[in-house]
């Protein structure tokens, strides 16, 4: 249960959004635009970027949320988000994602790991400013949203099928603030 | 130097907001409500927190920044917030500050790393589910915030004396855009 009074049966970060919606509009506003707003990345890059920081943060419900969303968005290649998960240096991906992955796993730990020749290896592979800088922000953000649902101890569904739901949802619709049910 | 061209030489995170203006207006509202608000917890110890976070996220843009911002609000006091903001233990502070500021280390080392033991302390000390949410994202955006600016190498001034005029400025008109597009304060 989680560690304030939230409302019961909503899952991770939509039950503390509803908790206090004033701080969860500039949150959903910074997940749509990292994810889905205008970028060179696609949107099933970005969301693998944000499965695989969640995933070395623990966190068991953006993991599995963003995960699903990812392999929707990839389509036929959605299994390649798997593959990254488990090892993103031999998963079937660019050599670009791969680059922009490692920087992403330093944010993880923490910004002053990101050394000038993680960037050199990215720009090898044809990254340029926009997507360091993006990458480089959806991995800070996602060391945020991870402790915000963790550190309130949210809801946390355990059913696959429950990702799987989410996840065609976060493909479909993007990051819409949600409503309260009882109004 | 940043990892990236930046375009500007706007120091810290406002030379990478200025080079993305997109996400300026989130993060911008994101720190203005979560540092500003005067419910529950008052601007000085959602500064505090952040000031904390931090430090113990090494990030010596944020910690200097956020540190002069409560330093300003408190009148001049730095030796507290210097206190604050690495010995809040045994710093002159409320008990339901320092319990707070305990959760706010907690979520900077991992959101699991906070236990029911840690939320039931500050509880016993007064805190609202309000003040426990907030502490608790502050020390999570400040996660975001540091690593931002530290995983792009963002300029970091070396001279403490500029962290001041920075400081007022944020405590007079907000977070916000106008830290981008106004003429940065003279020292």
């Amino acid at each position: 249960m989680a560690y304030i009074n939230v409302e019961q049966g909503v899952p991770g970060i939509r039950s503390l959004v509803l908790f206090r919606p004033d701080t969860g509009k500039p949150l959903y506003e910074l997940a749509q635009i990292l994810l889905r707003g205008p970028s060179t990345l696609s949107p099933a890059e970005r969301e693998l970027i944000a499965a695989y920081v969640s995933s070395r943060n623990q966190c068991f419900f953006c993991t599995n949320s963003h995960a699903a969303a990812a392999r929707c968005l990839y389509g036929d290649e959605g299994s390649v988000v798997d593959e990254a998960l488990l090892d993103p240096e031999n998963a079937g991906l660019t050599g670009k994602m791969k680059a922009l992955l490692n920087i992403a796993g330093k944010v993880q730990i923490l910004g002053k790991e990101v050394t000038e020749l993680d960037i050199l290896l990215a720009r090898e592979q044809g990254a340029d400013d926009r997507e360091i800088h993006d990458t480089v922000l959806i991995a800070a953000a996602f060391s945020m949203f991870n402790r915000y649902v963790d550190g309130l101890a949210s809801w946390t569904p355990t059913d696959p099928a429950a990702y799987a739901e989410m996840g065609r949802r976060m493909a479909d619709k993007g990051y819409v603030l949600p409503q309260p049910v009882n109004q | 130097m940043p990892h990236i061209d930046l375009n500007n030489d706007l120091p810290g995170i406002r030379g990478l907001l200025a080079f993305r203006p997109e996400v300026a207006g989130p993060m911008g509202e994101l720190a203005n409500i979560l540092l500003r608000d005067t419910d529950g917890l008052s601007p000085v110890d959602r500064e505090f927190i952040a000031t904390h976070v931090s430090w113990l996220n090494d990030c010596f843009y944020c910690h200097h920044s956020h540190g002069a911002i409560a330093c300003h609000y408190l009148g001049g006091e730095m030796d507290l917030v210097d206190q604050v903001r690495n010995d809040y233990l045994h710093a002159p502070i409320s008990e339901k500050l320092k319990a707070l500021l305990t959760i706010a280390g907690k979520v900077q080392q991992a959101g699991k790393a906070v236990l029911p033991e840690d939320v039931e302390n500050a509880r016993r000390h007064g805190a609202t589910d309000r003040d426990i949410h907030d502490t608790v994202l502050i020390a999570a955006a400040f996660c975001m915030f540091n690593r931002y600016v530290d995983g792009l190498a963002a300029t970091t001034p070396t001279d403490l004396s500029t962290y001041g005029p920075r400081a007022r400025q944020v405590a007079e008109k907000g977070y916000g855009n106008h830290i981008i597009s106004e003429k940065q304060p003279a020292a």
